[in-house]
């Protein structure tokens, strides 16, 4: 197996009083999807702001190719090839597919004090970029990214941060917002990431999304690590009980029943 | 083809334009089209113009200005008292203008930056501000609210003569060059699609690299700078310069930005477009003296036409957004 690119070792985090993580310790590897699992209000999205640069933790080290990193802001974990993903893209709706993709790196032609945005070579790059993805629906890189799907918008997001080079790639909640031809067309992508050797850390609630492109799955509940464990070694129904918090299903379910029952008689 | 041109922001501007010159040639003949006229409303939209470019691209990186009502008479009067008053040099007085213009946008920008302190009420606060200073200022000074001041032939010529059998004044040559200009910066150079960006998602924005903060102070100072320019050549062109006046530009500069297309939120709109809502809005205010109509029905028709505005540019944006090519024949 090949050597971690990110690594958490005991991490933790608090705002004030409030402890929101508690050791925390994972690794990804490239090649490798890590699904952080759990329900709202586990700690996911502070997770996620830690490794994007966000937060700074508490206690605990980030370790980057084995070497301690502290990220003071997004940008410079974005520099170190981090990418984080957001549920809408992170996109401009109102901005050409072109424009959009180059933000921050216009490539421009020209001379001097009179260089101008090139918009031809923008709008192939980022054409070509989502096709090799297998978008093959995007063709003119005038088009609007407002006008795009939302699994178009999470496609053009995610070959966005690996034509810059991403080698971490952290989607939040991608799915989330999707239809079920939508999700499965970004979790395609995560597989094609993936392929190309990049570490994906792919946070979700929905079991299903996880189990389909996951090599390692984290269970998060209440800011700890209740279970970490590989493909296979987990059924659904055993992941699912344990995002309920150790409950399980068929005892929640039973529980609405019984509450159920009282009131339907009226 | 046609449908490419409906897609740009500034085409329900244009199109508001053209509804406008149908409707002062039903209603007035071809008045409002001689030389004469041509002139009257060309002036109204230069000055207009001038200050309506930096408040639109403000409004597209999500911001908004309206000190912009004070800086044209402390633009004015700053003139008036250096050159007028104390008989100073006018160069004095014209880089006084623009250090003022500049310091006042740094602190509209370095405030709503640092603050959490939507602009509206920043720039709120500035107009106040800036007004009672002025006020305050020259009747500290000059003892009245009104200054006389005789710019030297050279800087009349250059910022506040008249041309072309005294219709055009000088300030439509420094409109349309700052057109120009602009057009470039927004259109074609990197840094319009920073304000975009901005204006479309500022924290994706930042994390792509782009510099927020920097570039909304910029547009602070570019928006204080351009109304103290306009106040400075009004003192220069009309020999004086009041205390007062002025307020109406922060609804007028709106209003221009808005019917130009530019979405209130932020994120969409154009140079052209503001071009051509300015030019509106100037023949509406013009116009109306060329029909049978009393001209306390201009408020009216600007009212309306705002409001068409609005809604034919939310039509044209959902049809940019929905667009999708037709699959092409090989």
């Amino acid at each position: 197996m090949n050597a971690p690119i990110l690594e958490l070792e005991h991490i933790n985090k608090s705002f004030g009083p409030i402890e929101v993580l508690n050791d925390i310790s994972l690794q990804v590897r490239g090649g490798e999807v890590l699904c952080l699992l759990g329900d709202n209000g586990a700690g996911k999205s502070t997770l996620i702001k830690i490794l994007s640069g966000v937060y700074i933790p508490s206690s605990g080290t980030v370790r980057m190719d084995g070497a301690p990193v502290t990220f003071k802001n997004p940008r410079e974990a974005s520099d170190r090839g981090i990418a984080t993903v957001h549920q809408f893209g992170g996109t401009f709706p109102l901005m050409s597919i072109g424009r959009s993709f180059f933000v921050g790196v216009e490539p421009t032609k020209g001379w001097g004090p009179f260089k101008v945005f090139d918009r031809k070579k923008a709008n192939e790059v980022a054409v070509k970029a989502v096709q090799d993805f297998g978008i093959t629906r995007i063709d003119d890189g005038d088009r609007l990214v407002g006008g795009l799907s939302g699994g178009e918008r999470q496609s053009l997001a995610i070959a966005r941060a690996v034509y810059f080079g991403a080698r971490v790639l952290i989607l939040d909640e991608p799915t989330a917002a999707l239809g079920v031809k939508q999700a499965a067309h970004v979790l395609r992508i995560v597989n094609q990431a993936k392929k190309r050797g990049l570490a994906v850390i792919f946070i979700t609630h929905q079991v299903m999304h996880a189990m389909a492109v996951g090599d390692h799955f984290a269970v998060l509940i209440r800011g700890s690590i209740a279970a970490d464990f590989k493909k296979g070694e987990r059924t659904r129904e055993q992941i699912t009980d344990l995002m309920a918090g150790g409950e399980t299903m068929a005892n929640l379910e039973a529980e609405i029943e019984a509450h159920a029952m009282p009131h339907a008689t009226n | 083809m046609l449908g490419n041109l409906l897609r740009r922001p500034e085409s329900g501007a244009f199109l508001g334009l053209l509804g406008m010159f149908v409707f002062f040639t039903i209603f007035g003949g071809f008045g409002f089209l001689t030389i004469g006229s041509v002139g009257a409303w060309m002036n109204i939209a230069a000055g207009l113009g001038i200050i309506a470019i930096p408040i639109g691209l403000l409004m597209i990186a999500g911001e908004l200005d309206i000190s912009v009502g004070s800086m044209v008479p402390a633009g004015s009067m700053t003139t008036a008292i250096i050159a007028g008053h104390y008989q100073l040099p006018i160069w004095i007085a014209i880089a006084a203008v623009f250090l003022l213009g500049i310091v006042v946008g740094l602190i509209n920008g370095n405030l709503v930056v640092r603050t959490a302190v939507p602009s509206f009420i920043v720039t709120l606060g500035t107009l106040f501000a800036m007004a009672g200073f002025i006020l305050g200022l020259s009747v500290i000074i000059t003892g009245t609210t009104s200054v006389a001041i005789t710019a030297p032939p050279l800087a009349k010529a250059i910022f506040g003569d008249l041309y072309f059998g005294k219709q055009f004044q000088i300030i439509i040559a420094w409109w349309l060059a700052a057109a120009v200009a602009y057009v470039f910066f927004v259109h074609y150079s990197k840094y319009g699609n920073w304000i975009f960006a901005m204006g479309g998602d500022r924290e994706a924005a930042r994390n792509a690299g782009v510099p927020t903060k920097r570039l909304t102070i910029t547009l602070f100072v570019l928006s204080a700078t351009s109304a103290a320019f306009v106040g400075m050549c009004q003192a220069i062109l009309f020999n004086s310069a009041q205390v007062s006046g002025g307020q109406s530009y922060i609804f007028n500069s709106i209003i221009a930005v808005v019917v130009g297309g530019v979405l209130l939120t932020g994120g969409f709109g154009s140079v052209i477009g503001i071009l051509f809502g300015t030019i509106t809005f100037a023949i509406v205010t013009q116009g109306i003296y060329y029909t049978n109509f009393d001209r306390n029905w201009s408020s009216l028709i600007i009212g309306v036409l705002l409001l068409a505005a609005v809604l034919m540019n939310n039509t044209f944006r959902n049809m940019a957004l929905t667009y999708t090519p037709k699959k092409k024949l090989k």
